[in-house]
């Protein structure tokens, strides 16, 4: 194999790899947030206490009534998306008259409040899952060998992003759903219920996090603190992709997450740096980000 | 013009309560509190006035904070001289934030600051000379000019509350000048300011330094009280809560923060024992604020008491 600047391919192949899986976090935390702005004009600084949410439900559902993690990847975004909901039918509906700043200070508000909250039920102590039998041991890709479950992340992840951006880009649900960010006014005379759509769209952007959550658990382990800085670092990727465009949001998660992994290859002390360092550069260059309008 | 006498009045009565306040409160408590007050204030100079929400100040006030420890302690500075350095690192830390930022407005703008004080964060964490999750510990308190003894309690507390009625009164002149009514009027309607033919992006980026300036003040001042510099002072978490500090007091007014300030301390000092409660109260405080009473404390106060005074020049028609 050939080598370069010192680092041998199969190194950089498996940073490579190990990259695509943060990338498929930030690629379907990212998507959520754009989403969700998208229908509501807030930032949702509560995504990274929902997949937090998320990843507790499939501790939760294990520890008590011993499902599984394969019903848990469906249960959890539903319970964790049904929070959401509510959320935003009592309070968060309430907030899209004023500034769009206070979306932001609400939902600030409401991430410390969970996170307070289950840090005082269930401790700051990380809970293990195991990773589920069929997906154990890992493969040989030739340069390396992948645990079968980081594999599973990265392919599941790519495909809740395929299927949502299908949704949204290419059904009649999603065109109703993007004539109503156009003009909400005019597809509500339409006599299409725009309120609840938005009430929807936060639910299952809620539900993404979740779903998140759900693929950390085996292999960050659960804790309520889980969320916190996974979410700034998200922000950040959402700034360099733009936040209007969902395809957008896809690639910037995957590729910053490749990039991520090629920094501990060449430089480690930087790798969790970089992705702020090119939210910088991308902002003196396009301050409305990569994709933005 | 009564009232205005009667302010003054007040303000006078204030201070001197100040200072006797370390006969009946533990002065380090004092410092905390006046020294949080000082950041909340100068943030609100963004908020309140420039309409920039920044969710990124702690990296202002912990990297001066860092850097005056490092001063103190490995430079052997004076008090004044390392405060100085502190305050330099943040005036020029705010000026590369809003170089970067200023242009983008609202969620952006908030979300970009939070992202770039992470960036700082990483940096303490990882830089040489901050000493990682131990940070900067048992830092000297040298004297001040090299003459004034600081190592009691209190006199230190004298000099910090010296300092701080200078920033403070500093603050509420700025946000009077010329320059804050601009600010102000940017603030409301930027189309128009830039029509009137304000550069309204040079005035943000004023203000941004202005800003950063005040907190680098008040977090070298934080350094003394403690002798330590952590990343709790460079942390998201410190940023969430100057903002919930401005939110709690009033953000029309420019020194309203100072009482969410003295809230949000005393509240960490009294649920110190309870663990997480203290977050969790931090967040319902928040969720509150947005949705009932946006205007502060002090806001509401001050509405009540123009609507009192409003009452009787408005019923002879």
């Amino acid at each position: 194999m050939f080598e370069l600047l010192g680092v041998s391919s199969h190194a950089l192949m498996a940073q490579l790899v190990l990259g695509l899986v943060n990338g498929s976090f930030y690629a379907v935390l990212s998507l959520g947030l754009a989403l969700i702005f998208g229908m509501l004009h807030i930032i949702n600084f509560a995504h990274g206490a929902f997949y937090m949410l998320g990843g507790f439900a499939t501790w939760l559902l294990m520890q008590w009534l011993g499902v599984n993690y394969w019903l848990a990847l469906i249960l959890a975004p539903l319970m964790v998306g049904a929070i959401g909901i509510a959320l935003e039918r009592t309070f968060i509906s309430r907030l899209y008259s004023l500034n769009h700043l206070f979306g932001l200070l609400f939902t600030f508000g409401l991430a410390l409040f969970i996170e307070g909250v289950m840090h005082e039920v269930f401790g700051g102590i990380s809970k293990p899952y195991s990773v589920p039998a069929a997906l154990q041991g890992a493969l040989n890709l030739g340069f390396m060998f992948l645990p079968t479950y980081r594999g599973w992340v990265i392919v599941f992840s790519v495909v809740v992003c395929l299927i949502t951006w299908f949704v949204v880009e290419k059904t009649k649900l999603g065109a109703y759903l993007r004539a109503a960010t156009e003009n909400p006014a005019l597809v509500q005379q339409f006599g299409i219920n725009v309120p609840l759509l938005i009430t929807l769209t936060y639910g299952a952007g809620v539900g993404l996090a979740a779903l998140s959550g759900v693929l950390a658990a085996p292999l960050y382990q659960v804790n309520p603190h889980m969320g916190v800085n996974l979410m700034i670092t998200v922000f950040a990727v959402v700034v360099i992709g733009g936040m209007g465009s969902l395809g957008g949001a896809i690639i910037t998660g995957f590729m910053l997450g490749i990039i991520e992994g090629l920094t501990k290859v060449f430089y480690p002390p930087a790798s969790n740096l970089v992705i702020f360092v090119v939210m910088a550069l991308v902002l003196v260059a396009r301050p409305n980000g990569l994709f933005g309008k | 013009m009564n009232s205005y006498k009667n302010q003054k009045a007040i303000w006078a009565g204030i201070f001197l309560v100040a200072l006797a306040l370390p006969a009946f409160i533990y002065p380090v408590v004092l410092m905390n509190v006046l020294v949080f007050m000082l950041f909340a204030c100068a943030f609100n100079l963004m908020l309140g006035f420039g309409g920039l929400l920044s969710f990124g100040h702690a990296a202002f006030f912990g990297s001066a904070a860092y850097v005056t420890g490092h001063a103190a302690k490995e430079w052997g500075l004076t008090f004044e001289l390392a405060v100085a350095c502190g305050v330099l690192v943040a005036l020029a830390l705010g000026w590369i934030f809003a170089l970067i930022a200023v242009r983008s407005k609202g969620i952006y703008f908030a979300m970009i600051t939070l992202a770039l004080s992470q960036m700082i964060y990483y940096i303490a964490l990882q830089a040489p000379f901050t000493g990682g999750e131990d940070g900067i510990q048992s830092i000297p308190r040298p004297p001040v000019f090299g003459v004034i003894d600081v190592s009691s309690n209190l006199a230190l507390f004298y000099t910090i509350l010296v300092i701080f009625v200078i920033a403070m009164l500093a603050l509420v002149r700025i946000s009077q000048s010329a320059f804050g009514q601009s600010l102000k009027a940017i603030r409301d309607n930027e189309d128009r300011a830039i029509s009137l033919g304000y550069d309204v992006v040079k005035y943000k980026q004023m203000a941004f330094v202005i800003s950063a300036g005040f907190s680098g003040i008040a977090g070298s001042l934080k350094v003394f009280v403690f002798s330590i510099a952590t990343l709790t002072d460079v942390s998201w978490l410190l940023s969430g809560e100057v903002v919930l500090m401005a939110l709690l007091g009033g953000l029309g007014i420019i020194w309203a923060p100072a009482l969410g300030a003295l809230i949000v301390v005393a509240m960490q000092y009294l649920l110190a024992p309870y663990g997480a409660w203290v977050t969790i109260l931090q967040g319902l405080i928040f969720m509150s604020c947005v949705l009932l009473f946006r205007e502060g404390i002090l806001g509401m106060i001050r509405d009540l008491l123009n609507r009192r005074r409003a009452k009787p020049s408005t019923s002879p028609n």
